[in-house]
């Protein structure tokens, strides 16, 4: 089933039903990343039993420059 | 110098952000002797994976990352970017921005220190970038921070110390408290300046990243925080008004009419 999110605010269309299938089909295979769904920290381990629904938020950040 | 149980053995601590190449920033840092950088977090795009480099290129310098909020504008927002950033970076350090003001970047001081309550209760040791504020200074602490980091001016203006008055107090106030000066700094003398005032360190970024030749400034910042350092540790004599021959008097010949 295809539902229609935002992914780090752009409008994506997947297949993936959870948040760990959503980066696996994005390309973070592998990556040190942090994700968050709807404004609230979802933790590694959570994100295999985090089911994706139409108008869901996702934020996929890495670690960057800083000051 | 103690900040929550670790002592760092340089009293610089760097940012990692504007430098010219991620070679200049290796450099920059090796040069520095900084054993702790600021790092933060920031979108991903599966395709380009720009974070993996950086990252690795971090651990390789073996240095102590200090994760920012960097850009959060509500305690919410803060919050979730330092739950984000204790997974990524596996540390529970934080260095804490709630902004309240663009053009200065000023902190907005009643949601850093509701974020700081909330970090801390949460098992974060928390380093609020904050004013010089003594009261909420004392907030901060009462929330749990025992780190305090007051601007010397805003962000990435190179100002240097802009209210010394302040900072002398606050030094002044907080006798055990670990001090860092962070932000605002643009020459090597106003790092000087900040820990001859007794500051435990400063903080700093755009005055190495965008200087002309990164490492080489680095390094000069290096030796302004071991002279500032070393100057308050000896004691300095007190300014004053009137002028006071450092030569004797007593023994001056008399050549010629008095």
């Amino acid at each position: 089933m295809t539902v229609r999110i935002e992914l780090n605010g752009e409008p994506v269309s997947t297949e993936a039903a959870t948040l760990a299938d959503l980066l696996d089909e994005k390309g973070y295979n592998g990556a040190v990343v942090a994700t968050a769904l709807n404004g609230t920290f979802l933790p590694k381990g959570l994100r295999a039993a985090a089911p994706l629904s139409d108008g869901d938020a996702v934020e996929v950040v890495a670690p960057m420059q800083g000051g | 110098m103690d900040f929550y149980g670790f002592e760092p053995s340089s009293r610089l601590f760097l940012g990692t952000a504007q430098y010219p190449s991620p070679a200049v920033l290796g450099e920059a840092i090796r040069a520095s002797g900084a054993e702790v950088v600021t790092v933060s977090l920031r979108r991903e795009s599966g395709a380009a994976r720009a974070g993996q480099g950086f990252w690795e290129l971090i651990r390789s310098l073996g240095v102590r990352v200090l994760p920012n909020t960097a850009g959060c504008h509500s305690v919410r927002e803060a919050v979730t970017t330092a739950e984000m950033a204790r997974e990524v970076f596996e540390t529970d350090w934080i260095k804490l921005e709630v902004i309240g003001e663009d053009d200065t970047l000023q902190p907005d001081v009643f949601g850093l220190v509701e974020a700081a309550r909330i970090l801390t209760d949460s098992g974060f040791k928390v380093f609020p970038y904050t004013t010089e504020d003594l009261v909420v200074a004392e907030r901060l602490l009462q929330a749990g921070c025992e780190v305090l980091m007051p601007w010397g001016a805003p962000i990435g203006s190179g100002r240097g110390l802009n209210n010394v008055f302040a900072l002398r107090a606050m030094r002044a106030h907080f006798p055990d408290v670990p001090l860092v000066v962070d932000a605002g700094i643009g020459l090597p003398s106003h790092a000087a300046a900040a820990m001859e005032l007794g500051y435990d360190a400063v903080l700093l970024n755009t005055a190495v990243a965008k200087a002309g030749d990164p490492a080489r400034m680095a390094a000069a910042f290096a030796q302004a925080v071991e002279a500032g350092r070393a100057a308050r540790e000896a004691d300095p004599m007190e300014p004053r008004d009137m002028a006071e021959p450092s030569t004797p008097v007593i023994g001056r010949a008399v050549l010629g009419d008095a």
